[in-house]
């Protein structure tokens, strides 16, 4: 089901007529209340009357994470703090945290695009949500929630973690739809084929996968797991949260709220646009937002945009799954590496589990990659030269997907950490 | 006459052999026979143990990868020449041995043998008039 069909099927003139509109009304409301961006537009002369158009938008100044740590906590709200009715927070890994505030339509909007997402994977009001992402500071559990509500689907609000309650409440309430982390549905997955559940014993038909990168082996593994369609959603707490795109069920990209989210691809280094269909970082602007709207928010994520109608019907553009944050990217022996390149690797391997984790060193100034890779609890035979030949493929298949090569070393199994939200890929000794 | 022996996967990791032989200990289940092979990083303890499948339910509770392995058990006098003449009929029958262990006291010794073709190595044996342990009795040596 479509569930917004006058915005997800504009026509492109239509499109950019919603976000030229929106765009205008923007520049007028930070340029009047937020300091940091009147004196940036002002540095590049623009006055908030200039811009009538969203191709203006390449004139505009970028927003950078930093940006919004030296701003912390409220210095790049556009409204008064009695009209903001909730904040969230992304994890402070490095320092302080970033903090976003959302107006009462903010959250209507938000759960009118998450509404519209959970319907791009034919999740109805029929249908039992178990949303297992973590309620709190962090978007995914809220953001998943109040979409699921307007949806006007059950939800339980089960949040992340608790597996063994997890899975009773799976099996005694017949949860249909499972929304929470991939690195999390994979261990979910685990957990139902060690406690001896029956496929039939589960209703599940649908997964609701996001907040880290995954791939398409992965998506695989999670189907045959869990029995379901897996599906990716995107998003991230500086923009909103969840449901910024979302895969219909053709799987050909996230198509991105574009009359929220004004989708742009940079190349990172020159900052110039690339055109669609070219490889580069994502740059959204959240323009209808009230509480916190940013001018062309740098993600991080690289990825491509699609702009062909789907065959779902939908206009809007659609970017294709994150190969990785620029963040997440290693630099190791001077090439780029992304964790989710190793994780097509292991999962191409029976006798792999998706768990692994790199560990980067630095000795006598070469750089060395370590890869930890659990044995799969069925599949491993008790003669060393098998095991070694095992680490041989993965050697060698590392070698030709990555370019370098590694140490593997084999462990147990459940002995890598594992995580209940986002999973923790890379130890960087480095630095 | 085929034996169910353990196969455990450790990790190089201080203190691991010492858990697992602890949970056995603290279960009341005995270690007839043990070995190790030492990989760079891990190691595999393969050991014949009373109750075998208790064992290893009880192991893989406490987080262990265990597999049950088939292998068998051969009695030869302790005497040169005592292995060599088994191992020559099995040679002889074109059977690969994958590993095996052995120990020797007073007047026999006792061999585990790992094949992949594990009921061959029995009948063979067998057939040769070669003295083999029943599995009943070597989980309560």
């Amino acid at each position: 089901m479509i569930w917004n069909p006058s915005v997800e099927c504009a026509s492109r003139e239509q499109m950019r007529e919603i976000q030229s509109q929106c765009l205008t009304s923007m520049l007028e409301r930070i340029y009047k209340s937020v300091p940091f961006y009147r004196n940036k537009l002002q540095e590049k002369g623009i006055e908030p009357g200039d811009i009538k158009s969203v191709d203006q938008l390449k004139d505009l100044p970028f927003t950078l994470k930093n940006d919004l740590r030296d701003n912390y906590p409220f210095g790049l709200f556009t409204v008064p703090q009695a009209d903001i009715v909730r904040l969230h927070a992304s994890s402070g890994t490095s320092g302080k945290p970033t903090v976003v505030g959302y107006t009462g339509n903010d959250i209507a909007m938000w759960s009118e695009i998450v509404a519209r997402s959970l319907a791009m994977a034919n999740v109805t009001q029929q249908d039992i949500i178990q949303v297992a992402y973590g309620y709190g500071l962090f978007t995914g559990g809220l953001g998943l929630h109040y979409g699921a509500e307007k949806l006007g689907a059950l939800v339980i609000p089960i949040s992340g973690g608790n597996t063994k309650k997890q899975l009773q409440l799976m099996v005694d309430l017949g949860s249909t739809v499972l929304a929470c982390t991939p690195s999390y549905a994979a261990l979910l997955g685990e957990s139902i084929a060690r406690e001896g559940i029956r496929r039939e014993d589960l209703r599940l038909r649908v997964g609701v996968f996001g907040a880290e990168p995954w791939t398409e082996e992965m998506r695989a593994q999670l189907q045959q797991l869990l029995g379901i369609k897996a599906y990716d959603i995107y998003g991230l707490s500086e923009i909103i949260g969840p449901g910024v795109s979302m895969e219909c069920e053709h799987q050909c990209g996230n198509h991105i709220n574009e009359d929220h989210f004004i989708p742009e691809i940079i190349d990172p280094k020159t900052l110039e646009i690339l055109p669609y269909g070219e490889l580069g970082e994502l740059v959204l602007t959240p323009v209808s937002k009230e509480a916190m709207p940013l001018l062309r928010f740098r993600t991080r994520d690289l990825t491509r945009l699609h702009a062909e109608t789907c065959a779902c019907g939908r206009t809007l553009v659609r970017m294709e799954k994150c190969l990785g944050r620029t963040d997440d990217m290693l630099i190791i022996r001077g090439v780029n590496v992304f964790p989710s390149q190793v994780e097509s690797v292991l999962l191409e391997l029976a006798e792999t589990s998706p768990h692994y984790q790199l560990i980067v060193s630095r000795e006598n100034n070469l750089d060395s990659l370590e890869i930890k890779v659990e044995i799969d609890e069925q599949f491993w035979s008790d003669e060393v030269k098998q095991l070694e030949a095992l680490k041989n493929r993965i050697k060698s298949n590392i070698q030709s997907v990555l370019g370098i090569s590694a140490t593997i070393r084999l462990v147990e199994p459940r002995s890598i950490e594992r995580s209940e939200g986002k999973a923790k890929r890379v130890i960087d000794n480095r630095k | 006459m085929i034996i169910k022996q353990l196969s455990v996967f450790l990790e190089d990791k201080s203190g691991r052999l010492n858990e697992l032989t602890k949970i056995l200990a603290d279960n009341d289940i005995n270690i007839t026979a043990l070995s190790i092979a030492d990989a760079v990083d891990y190691g595999i303890v393969r050991m014949i143990v009373g109750r075998p499948e208790l064992a290893v339910r009880i192991l893989k509770e406490n987080g262990f990868s265990v597999n049950l392995t088939e292998v068998a058990c051969l009695v030869v006098p302790n005497q040169p020449g005592g292995l060599y003449h088994a191992l020559k009929i099995l040679a002889d029958n074109q059977i690969n041995i994958d590993y095996l262990y052995a120990f020797a006291i007073e007047t026999t010794a006792l061999v585990v043998i790992r094949s992949a073709s594990i009921s061959e190595v029995i009948n063979v044996l067998k057939n040769n008039q070669l003295e083999l342990l029943l599995a009943s009795r070597v989980y309560q040596l």
